[in-house]
């Protein structure tokens, strides 16, 4: 049996200095690299496969798969890009790891790059988080000082520059083709895919986007292997993950356990509901996945246990809202959160998330019309799976999840209301 | 360019305005002098292209001038051998590139739902009532000793520590409405009150410095506090109660080198 919380990402976080390489070489740093250096590049790509990895920004689609779609031979370069460009709401998984470990990041994206064949990395990290840029400026300072950078790494033959880059400000360039373009210096907007990233990705060379604690993990399945990695999570979302905890419990905080952990054992661990007020809705990962309610607290939190129950793991950024936080006021402020990031290339996203502010605003300010919720719906139908990018499908997901378990509170807004132009039309 | 008589008199304008619009209009941008060029040339040598250092190289107009000039659009495009429109383009889609100058310190208050739930969108009204100022509106001369601009932010990715609010980019986790003014009036009186999480407070230029990549002399920066008790929450239940991930095995061996199809 697999211990409650299984710190493996977060575990050098309670170490003094844990950002500097000196601890990160007393604490098994860099070994993992030492080992993959001696294998075949594809042994590293099938043992990541084998490992059953998946993504750790939202999506989860398989590592392993990933780095495989890489064309090996084609002459181009190859690009490895970190996807730090930390935003969902809720999220903020990625800037503690950075800020406390950036060393075991550097040491994914060498072992990675070794992987695919790539001799140029860069690190997308969201500007506003200036510690975390600093820290990871200086990890990537001692890793070539160090020999773990540049060119002939510990003497393999293997070259690799890592840049850290500052992003300015657009939840977009999470998107990783967004990013792309961003990181090409361009407006943060999403491209028409196909082509995907995989063979035409960083300057229209195949390239491998992955998130911060994806990368992160890797140099442990490096040590470990992959059946070391399959002992924690399920089947199919195997792997430790850290669940970040935010908003009306007793103990927020970072808690990394294995996939398929419930909110009822990680609220047990957090010290239960802040004040004991009750519980009301939850998002299992971010505010672009769609709400939970108290009846989701025996849910298992992987990638197929959030999706059979309605929602998606996202980012596992566990945000929890007690009874006292009204659903259509917080749904309003997602709703406005969303058109202001909404990067205006689609139409679908740009004019309707611009039209549900209005209709949300309307309502909570105690003007609206029980047909206003018809008309919501009616405009997230029109975005959803119409949109350019997932931007749009997660804008929708708090409106029409909140109305699914909420909609007497929307109807409660308009109650008044209806019976004035009851009044008036008799 | 010379202006012919022919154009002011076939303008439906007054030669002023005419003039206005016929005039090549050239930003001045001597303020960037050559140890600022010096850094640009330094940005565009850590990319494959040149074109990838707009983001940074716009950070690093703004530690120069505290906001995105025209001038600093020139020089930018100058860089790197773009158009005007190209670099404005950009410039104009990130929030952080502001387009007008701001005060010694930038305020950023998260009103996401989760900290304005917490209290975020309290606080925001207090700093604003305050400061007598709006979002992307700066309280005192720009620039000068004790200036502030305010702004409501996105998600900040510090959820677990809300509210949360950034002074030229640190962190200051779990604010009051309270504490965040008596915050705000240190700033104004020329304090530096030191971050939750962060390097000690420099102003917002020397941040955007930062940004761009420099880092010069700041080594004692990194020391800045990180972990608050609520990152190392877990860890530090695992460790009280002993709980581990599985122990690893001596010698995990990769698997054979797949087969080519």
């Amino acid at each position: 049996m697999v211990d409650n919380l299984t710190p493996v990402l977060t575990k050098r976080w309670l170490s003094p200095r844990s950002w500097t390489l000196k601890t990160y070489e007393q604490l098994e740093g860099y070994t993992a690299l030492r080992k993959a250096l001696k294998a075949h590049p594809d042994q590293l790509i099938q043992q990541c496969k084998d490992s059953g990895l998946r993504g750790r920004g939202g999506a989860g689609f398989p590592t392993g798969m990933k780095w495989g779609f890489i064309p090996q031979g084609d002459g181009k370069p190859h690009y490895l890009v970190i996807n730090a460009d930390e935003g969902e709401p809720g999220t903020c998984k990625d800037i503690p790891l950075m800020m406390a470990d950036p060393h075991s990041l550097i040491e994914g994206i060498i072992i990675t790059s070794y992987a695919i064949r790539a001799n140029f990395a860069a690190i997308y990290v969201r500007g506003e988080v200036l510690h975390v840029i600093r820290r990871l400026h200086a990890a990537v300072r001692e890793a070539y000082e160090a020999g773990y950078l540049g060119k002939d790494i510990l003497g393999s033959g293997f070259d690799l520059d890592v840049v850290v880059h500052a992003g300015a400000g657009a939840y977009i360039c999470g998107e990783e083709t967004a990013l792309l373009d961003s990181l090409e210096g361009k407006r943060g907007q999403p491209r028409l895919k196909p082509p995907f990233p995989a063979t035409a990705g960083l300057y229209a060379s195949p390239t491998v986007v992955n998130n911060v604690e994806t990368i992160a993990s890797v140099p442990y399945i490096v040590n470990g292997g992959a059946d070391w990695f399959r002992t924690m999570g399920r089947e199919r979302s195997p792997g430790p993950k850290i669940f970040s905890l935010s908003g009306h419990v007793e103990r927020p905080g970072q808690y990394e356990a294995p996939m398929g952990i419930t909110l009822r054992e990680l609220l047990d661990l957090a010290g239960g509901m802040k004040d004991g007020i009750p519980l009301k809705f939850w998002t299992p990962g971010g505010s672009s996945t769609p709400l939970f309610t108290a009846d989701h607290l025996d849910v298992p939190l992987d990638f197929e246990g959030a999706a059979e129950a309605g929602s998606m793991l996202g980012t596992t950024a566990l945000q929890i809202f007690n009874e006292t936080v009204s659903v259509p006021w917080a749904v309003m402020k997602w709703t406005e959160f969303y058109k202001h990031e909404s990067c205006g290339k689609c139409t679908p996203c740009r004019e309707g998330t611009y039209w549900l502010v209005q209709i949300l605003q309307r309502m909570v300010a105690g003007n609206g019309t029980a047909s206003d919720i018809d008309t919501l719906l009616d405009v997230c139908d029109n975005i959803l799976g119409r949109s350019f990018c997932a931007l749009g499908d997660g804008a929708v997901s708090p409106i029409t999840s909140g109305i699914k378990y909420f909609k007497h509170e929307f109807l409660a807004l308009c109650d008044q209301n209806s019976q004035v132009l009851a009044g008036a039309s008799a | 360019m010379s202006t012919s008589e022919e154009v002011y008199a076939a303008s439906a304008l007054d030669p002023v305005e005419t003039q206005r619009l016929v005039t090549e209009n050239v930003a001045d941008t001597s303020v960037f002098d050559q140890s600022i060029a010096d850094r640009a040339r330094a940005i565009i040598a850590r990319y494959p292209q040149a074109r990838s250092a707009l983001l940074p190289m716009l950070h690093l107009v703004q530690s120069v001038e505290g906001y995105v000039s025209q001038a600093g659009i020139t020089f930018c495009a100058d860089q790197l051998d773009l158009t005007n429109a190209e670099v404005s383009a950009v410039a104009t889609f990130y929030t952080m590139y502001k387009r007008r100058p701001c005060g010694e310190h930038l305020v950023s208050v998260c009103t996401n739902t989760l900290c304005a739930a917490l209290g975020g969108d309290a606080i925001y009204a207090k700093l604003k009532d305050h400061l007598g100022v709006g979002h992307e509106e700066t309280a005192g001369e720009p620039g000068t000793p004790g200036s502030i601009t305010l702004e409501h932010a996105e998600c900040l990715a510090a959820c677990d520590l809300g509210p949360v609010l950034q002074v030229n980019y640190e962190y200051f986790d779990n604010q009051t409405p309270d504490g965040a003014l008596d915050l705000v009036k240190s700033l104004q009186a020329g304090e530096k009150p030191q971050p939750t999480r962060g390097a000690p407070l420099t102003d917002f230029r020397q941040a955007e410095l930062q940004l761009a990549g420099f880092f010069e002399g700041r080594d004692a920066d990194l020391d800045g506090p990180s972990a608050a008790p609520e990152t190392v929450r877990g860890a530090k239940i695992a460790a009280e109660r002993g709980w581990t991930a599985p122990a690893m095995p001596d010698n995990a061996e990769f698997p054979p080198l797949p087969e080519k199809k």
